[in-house]
């Protein structure tokens, strides 16, 4: 990929949803020990549960989110940790770190990016009443996976 | 091969765990562990504690993992101790100021016990 023209430009010109479903595939084979595949768009979202989010700053601006409901949330920290997942601070903080590692793989594999674009601490949110509205018009792709069965949703929300 | 003893800085306690789970997968023996969820945090932590191996994050509040590695140095006991990298930040220019630092390896998150082998056992003067 050029690193001649900008990332925003490039996010409207090229097809990154395939970086996107491969920067998390990745992250749930090698942190999370089990593989997951993109689901179709029209299966069930999760409701409620669990929602990590992390900006992005700089040459490419914006929020990814993963979200996923409070049983598979506990069940990915389980696999990540064993056993000793058992509280819902470490259920958050595994979601939080999830979402920052899928992030941070994503930013990594855009040629161009990785230098010029910085990421935040992870904020995680629970429950699922609530609206996300971003401040800027910008483009958004999104991905749901299924692991062991039950969706994930990840989100990437760019600004202009 | 002795028992070490290491530093793990990480905001997130899960992967505090994740790290020192890949040290012993990595077959490496552990005396203690040490704890920290930020640079700061870090500093303080080694002027109570000696240790063999620093495994530092670099995306922390309070204090950055790049930081906290330009003032390892300002702390007697941890002169020349290796320290790793561990990070979701995998820019050329990450690594370099990481190095430039005074860090002796770095990762990529996600990683594998095999890449935790690789970059830890050589800093601690083994064979990997």
């Amino acid at each position: 990929m050029s690193t001649d023209t900008s990332l925003a430009t490039r996010s409207h010109e090229e097809d990154w949803l395939p970086v996107l479903e491969l920067a998390v595939e990745e992250v749930f084979e090698i942190m999370v020990g089990s593989r997951v595949k993109p689901a179709a768009q029209s299966e069930i979202k999760p409701q409620g549960g669990f929602t990590a989010m992390v900006g992005l700053a700089g040459a490419l601006c914006g929020v990814l989110t993963v979200r996923c409901d409070a049983k598979t949330a506990h069940q990915v920290a389980k696999s990540m940790l064993g056993d000793t997942a058992d509280t819902e601070e470490q259920v958050v903080d595994a979601l939080g770190e999830i979402c920052n590692m899928i992030t941070g793989n994503f930013k990594n594999k855009l040629t161009g990016a990785d230098n010029r674009c910085m990421l935040s601490v992870p904020t995680v949110i629970s429950g699922g009443e609530y609206s996300f509205h971003s401040l800027a018009d910008g483009n958004f792709m999104e991905t749901v996976l299924l692991f062991e069965g039950a969706p994930i949703v990840v989100r990437l929300q760019l600004n202009k | 091969m002795d028992k070490i003893r290491a530093l793990i800085v990480d905001d997130s306690s899960v992967m505090r765990k994740i790290v020192e789970r890949s040290l012993r997968q990595a077959g490496i023996e552990i005396e203690k562990v040490v704890e920290a969820s930020n640079g700061a945090e870090a500093l303080a932590a080694l002027q109570k504690n000696e240790v063999d191996l620093i495994l530092c994050d670099i995306n922390m509040p309070v204090m950055d993992g790049l930081e906290f590695v330009r003032q390892v140095s300002t702390v007697d006991s941890a002169k020349g101790v290796p320290i790793v990298m561990i990070t979701t930040e995998g820019s050329e220019s990450h690594v370099v100021q990481a190095l430039s630092a005074g860090a002796r390896g770095y990762i990529r998150k996600p990683f594998t016990p095999d890449q935790v082998k690789e970059h830890v056992l050589p800093v601690l003067g083994r064979k990997p």
